[in-house]
This record gives structure tokens, C-alpha cells and sequence, in this order.
């Protein structure tokens, strides 16, 4: 099993016939991925990579049945191709697209939590159940089906761990970047929630960052719920207070937000903090085979 | 992207949230002129820089005459003014605003801020004013009320009411304040600020409530649909990360010595991390952004190569959609636009890693190269060192 995604998940690309949008559905194609249709609208009709374009997502929805949408539109758009998708019924919603205003995030997180979409991102490398669907822009050649769970707020340093994970020979279940923004659609504890009932899911690899308090919130639910081991890393310990360290989300503000602070929590929870993100694979591979 | 106290009062002004009568100055005689103008018994003289603490720094001083108010701006302008938030080099004061002095009967704190935990803005108000608010949270998070913006998207009526009849306030006091907090929260709204705060807001003798200080910072992502571009005060920034934001680098000045090119930015975070692991500090964080292109890795090592505290450069590119033997060639090109003398550590990791190496290695220039992500923090280290020996 995965989580959020497998071998059946039908996906609409919202923003195809871009730039980024047509390189990343060639690679998701290639991948194996079932991409049904693009969205862009005034370019229902036509045909792009070889697969329809419609106008809206409703009607792309009625047409081929599509039940995941992922998002490359400009960002002064995106909000609005997220509730497009949450209000045509389309079930996970992955945004890639990085620079949305937060008050339209604001808007968006109470949309798509009132119509039970699964929104995920924006700001955000996607979603991978190795083998099975990429949804995103992650290589896929550095993942390896497996029985790891990596949840992460960040791209290249996910795909570092990801890599590592494959090295010791684990592999994953499913990878999620949550995205870098101060308002994302799932959490550490959505994920976490999803991955204690996956059977294919032994160990979670959770890659967390300066700024606001997920990893707090991961760590209390971890506390008193959750009995799979957890290895986590947490970058910005030389980030300094005030300066927004290229992730909208990732800033000390207020004295809050450090990597001293989420480190205490998540050790309080019982969960292996390493000090290095080097060793992220070395340290789950042990994590597992003491549980 | 933060403003100065007088742009944000500007921008109250425009939605008819009351402030204090006042100019923005930047020479002593024009502060003479306007306390003369003014006419009130006393003006306040305020430094303007971005960073707070201005008072305790002694960047805001009160005068009795224009004759004193002109001393007080002869003193201020010029000075380089040192709070908490400025770090220990200060910052050069530039413009002073010189504002009537107001007969103040109490003081609260109101704030605006985006709450991540329930992932909407959420208001503040507290009936001790003109102090740290941080510091009364510890003390007497009691004092603090909050009420959190709905789906509505806006400060509705009676959320300001429960703020401030349980702030204590009574009668006309508390109908000016309700309509204070309404106007304010307007204000945050329409220009997307990431943080809004009063810090103090008055009530005078005379029952008027009015905003003695303001700070407004507004949300990077949204300046596209705003016209603030002018609010822009580059001379409160680094040098080095405004010329890297001219070429879409993400890039912030730090106090050490290892300069760090990263592709993403929690990997250069977790980069930095490591180099202090390694036993010294990064120079900056720089994420050159996944592709690393040739134009924007050159831009990079300019932008390194003008910090004179660089002594080492650490590149740490993960090759994931981008190919490393692509990247290695945009390095070998930058090296030959940029005059670099220091030790280059490179550490390609991902698609096509080993002929990355292969064109590192055979490349004119002496790069040291490194496979682990630990092994390259090191190398750069102890190039520094080997250096200085």
C-alpha cells in the first residue's frame, strides 16, 4: 500500500501546456504516472504531449474521471486553480507553485478543508509512492520502492534523504514534500496520521526546518499515538533570528521558530533527532532494526 | 519586505486610522521647521531605521522648543543608532520624523499577525502598551486578547467589540477603540502585510485613540499586486543581498568564512548546518534555485568573491531534474568570468554525478572535489585551514 496515491490515481495537470508544466508531465509520463488531460484555460480542444486539454477542471473532470489534479500555474493564479479543483470534486490537489500571497492561502486552507480535498503544498515537490505514481517534480530515479514514509518541508535537501534511504537499501513507501509556506494544505500530522495505517510503512523519516511550529505539533501527536520509529532532521540551526531563509515559512520571528526549540520537542517525543543530515539514512536503517 | 514608521503611518492615513500630526525630516533645520509649525508644547523626534528598540537605542527623544527640536535632530541624523535588532554595528540614521507630542491618558498594544497554527491572521489586543509585548505574553498572557479572523476574511463587528470591552475599556473610550481595530484591520488586509502592530496606541485626554508608533511588514509574495515598490528603503539592506536579488538569487549575509552555493533551500540551511558541524560557520546562505544555470552560478561566485570574509567556497549541488555534468560545466564556465582565490570545494551529487567529477577533475581550475555531503563540509574547512598555515 501508499498513502494519498497509487498505481490507479488518474491525474489533471492544471497548467500543462507551460513551460514547467509540459517538462514535468513528460517526466510524471515517463514515470508511469496516469496523467489523463491537461487544464488551461481558452485551450479546450487541442491536444498537448498527446493527451486533451479542456478549459475548466469540471469539465476535464466529467470527461475522463481524473481524481487528482497538480498545479504549475503562475502564482497571482494558483489560489484560484485550487479552488477550481477543490469545487469540481477533484479528492488530492498537489501545488508545486511557489510565491502565493498568504492571504490567499488563508482563503484557500478554509475552502478545500470545508469541500474534504486533499490539498497538497503549494510551494512543494509533490508527492511520490515509488514505483507506483510522481506526482510532482522529484527525480525519480533516486526513489526505490520500500518500506520508508519521508515527510519533509523542503525539495533538494528530501531528495538527499531520499537518496540516502535507497543507499541502505530501505527505500520508500511514499514521500511527500509538504511545501515551504507559512499556510500548507497537509501537515506533518496529516501524513503522520495516513502512515500509521500503512502496512507497507516501517519507519518515517520526518525532514523539518526553522520556522513556525509543525514539528512541535508532529511531536506531540507522535508522543501518544504513533509506534512506528521516526528519524528526523531539522536544517536551520545556523539560521539567524528575523531573515527569511529563501522558504517563505522558514523565519525565527518573535524568538520562535528555532531548530533548538523543535529538536527539544521532538526528542521529548522519543523521536532520533540527527545532528547531521548526513547520516539520515545510517540512523532510520538503525531506528529500524532496534524496533 | 519591511517599511519605515512614517510609510506605514502614510498608509494608516489613507484608510482613516487616526495618527499623530507629523513630517518626515532629513535635515535638523527642516525638524526646526516642522516643530515651529506644529506648534504643540512639545514634539517627539524619531529616528527612522527598520529595526526596533529605536527608543531604548536613544533614536527617539522629545522636544520643548523647535530650538531643542532642531539640537535633538542635529544629534539623531547621522548617529548610528544601536538596537537589540540591529546587531552590534548599528545602523545610520538617514531621516528623522518629527511629530506633536499628545496628552496621553493610556496605552495598549495592538497586533496583527498570521497565526501558522490555525492558519489564518489573528488580532491582538492588550491593555499594557508602549512596552515588549513578548515580555507581557510571559508575564501576563491574561492581558492579552485575541480574536481569529473567519472565513469571512474580515474583522467583524463584534469580534472587535469582544476584543475591547474585555480589554477593560468603557463608553466613548471603547467606540473609538472598536472603530480603531475595524479601520486597522482593514489596513492589513488591503496592502497583504504579513505583520501589522501599534505599539503604543494611545487614548489621550481628550478620548481620542490614536497610533503613536506603526509597523507594517508586508508579505514579499503579494507585492505584485501592490504599489509599494517606491517603500523600498535599500540602503536598510545588505549590499550583497540586494545585488543578488537584481539576479533572482536568494542570498543573506552571515558572519563566517565558508561561502555556500546550495541548490534549494533547505539543503542550503542544512549545508550551512553542517559546515558548523565541520567546525567553522558559513559566510551566507545562497540557494542558486534548482536549475543552476550557468548565468546564475556565475552570478553566485561574484556575489561570494565580494565578501571579503569568504575564505573558502562550499558548492552543494543536488542533480535531481538538473543534470551534474551540466552543472559542472556552467561551474567551469563561471570560473573563467569570475576572478575566484579561494579554495573551490564541489560536491555534485545525483544524475550523471561521476562524469560531473570527471569534468571537475580535468578542468583548469584546482577544485577539490567531494562525493559525501559531511566529507565536502570538511574539505572546505580544512582548505581554510591549510590556508592559513
Amino acid at each position: 500500500m501508499s498513502i494519498f496515491v497509487d498505481e490507479k490515481t488518474r491525474v489533471i495537470v492544471q497548467g500543462m501546456t507551460g513551460q514547467e508544466g509540459t517538462f514535468h508531465t513528460q517526466q510524471c509520463l515517463e514515470y508511469g504516472t496516469k496523467i489523463v488531460c491537461g487544464v488551461t484555460p481558452g485551450k479546450g480542444g487541442t491536444t498537448h504531449l498527446g493527451l486533451p486539454v479542456f478549459d475548466t477542471v469540471a469539465e476535464a473532470r466529467v470527461e475522463t474521471d481524473a481524481n487528482a489534479s497538480v498545479i504549475f500555474v503562475p502564482p497571482q493564479f494558483a489560489a484560484d486553480s485550487i479552488m477550481e479543483a477543490s469545487d469540481s470534486g477533484i479528492q488530492l490537489i498537489v501545488c508545486i507553485t511557489e510565491g502565493i500571497p498568504t492571504l490567499d492561502m488563508v482563503r484557500v486552507k478554509d475552502f478545500v478543508t470545508r469541500r474534504k480535498s486533499h490539498l497538497i503544498g503549494p510551494n512543494c515537490p509533490g508527492i511520490i509512492s515509488p514505483g507506483k505514481c510522481k506526482l510532482g517534480i522529484m527525480p525519480g530515479f533516486v526513489h526505490s520502492e520500500g518500506c520508508i514514509g519521508v515527510i519533509s518541508r523542503s525539495g533538494t535537501l528530501t531528495y538527499e534523504a531520499v537518496q540516502q534511504i535507497t543507499d541502505v537499501g530501505l527505500g520508500q513507501s511514499t514521500c511527500i514534500g509538504i511545501g515551504g509556506d507559512p499556510i500548507i494544505g497537509t501537515t506533518f500530522v496529516d501524513c503522520l496520521k495516513a502512515f500509521k495505517n500503512d502496512d507497507q510503512t516501517k519507519g518515517i523519516v520526518l525532514i523539518g526546518e526553522i520556522g513556525g511550529t509543525a514539528e512541535e505539533e508532529a511531536a506531540l501527536y507522535i508522543q501518544g499515538n504513533f509506534d512506528k520509529p521516526v528519524v528526523s532532521f531539522i536544517a536551520g540551526k545556523t539560521a539567524p533570528p528575523g531573515k527569511r531563509m529563501g522558504h517563505a515559512g522558514a523565519i525565527i520571528a518573535g524568538g520562535k521558530g528555532t531548530a533548538a526549540e523543535k529538536e527539544a520537542a521532538l526528542r521529548a517525543a522519543g523521536i532520533l533527532v540527527c545532528n547531521s543530515p548526513a547520516e539520515i539514512g545510517e540512523k532510520m536503517l538503525e531506528a529500524l532494526q532496534k524496533a | 519586505m519591511k517599511i519605515h514608521e512614517y510609510q506605514a503611518k502614510e498608509i494608516l492615513r489613507k484608510f482613516d486610522v487616526p495618527i499623530p500630526r507629523g513630517q518626515i525630516c532629513s535635515t535638523a533645520d527642516g525638524a526646526e521647521r516642522v516643530a515651529y509649525l506644529l506648534g504643540s508644547e512639545k514634539v517627539v523626534v524619531k529616528a527612522q531605521i527598520h529595526a526596533g528598540g529605536r527608543g531604548k537605542g536613544g533614536g527617539v527623544k522629545i522636544a520643548s522648543s523647535p530650538r531643542e527640536a532642531l539640537q535633538i535632530a542635529n544629534n539623531i541624523l547621522g548617529m548610528n543608532l544601536v538596537t537589540h535588532q540591529t546587531g552590534p554595528k548599528g545602523k545610520e540614521v538617514l531621516k528623522v520624523l518629527v511629530e506633536e507630542g499628545l496628552p496621553i491618558k493610556k496605552e495598549f498594544y495592538v497586533g496583527i499577525v498570521i497565526d501558522r497554527s490555525v492558519n489564518s491572521p489573528v488580532v491582538m489586543l492588550c491593555s499594557e502598551g508602549g512596552v515588549e509585548i513578548e515580555e507581557v505574553a510571559q508575564r501576563s498572557p491574561e492581558k492579552i486578547q485575541k480574536v481569529r479572523i473567519t472565513c469571512t476574511g474580515k474583522l467583524l463587528p463584534y469580534q472587535a467589540r469582544t476584543l475591547v470591552y474585555s480589554s477593560g475599556l468603557k463608553g466613548r473610550e471603547a467606540r473609538a477603540m472598536i472603530d480603531f481595530l475595524l479601520k486597522f484591520y482593514k489596513v492589513f488586509a488591503a496592502c497583504d502585510a504579513s505583520l501589522a502592530e501599534i505599539n503604543p496606541v494611545v487614548i489621550t485626554e481628550d478620548e481620542r485613540v490614536i497610533a503613536l508608533d506603526a509597523k507594517i511588514n508586508l508579505d514579499d509574495n503579494a507585492l505584485f499586486r501592490q504599489e509599494f515598490h517606491e517603500l523600498r528603503d535599500i540602503s536598510e539592506e545588505d549590499p550583497l543581498e540586494v545585488e543578488s536579488s537584481m539576479h533572482n538569487l536568494n542570498y543573506i549575509k552571515l558572519n563566517g568564512d565558508v561561502g555556500c552555493m546550495v541548490n534549494g533551500a533547505g539543503l542550503a540551511m542544512a549545508t550551512m548546518d553542517l559546515v558548523k558541524l565541520a567546525g567553522s560557520m558559513p559566510a551566507n546562505f545562497l540557494d542558486v534555485g534548482g536549475a543552476a544555470s550557468v548565468e546564475r552560478v556565475s552570478a553566485a561566485f561574484r556575489i561570494l568573491m565580494k565578501d571579503k570574509d569568504v575564505k573558502a567556497v562550499l558548492v552543494n549541488i543536488f542533480g535531481g531534474i538538473v543534470r551534474c555534468d551540466r552543472v559542472a560545466s556552467g561551474i567551469v564556465e563561471a570560473m573563467k568570468q569570475v576572478k575566484v582565490n579561494v579554495p573551490v570545494v564541489t560536491r555534485l551529487q545525483g544524475t550523471n554525478a561521476a562524469e560531473a567529477r570527471r569534468i571537475l577533475d580535468q578542468a583548469e581550475f584546482p577544485f577539490i572535489v567531494a562525493e559525501g555531503l559531511a566529507e565536502a563540509a570538511e574539505k572546505a574547512v580544512q582548505s581554510i585551514q591549510q590556508t592559513a598555515a
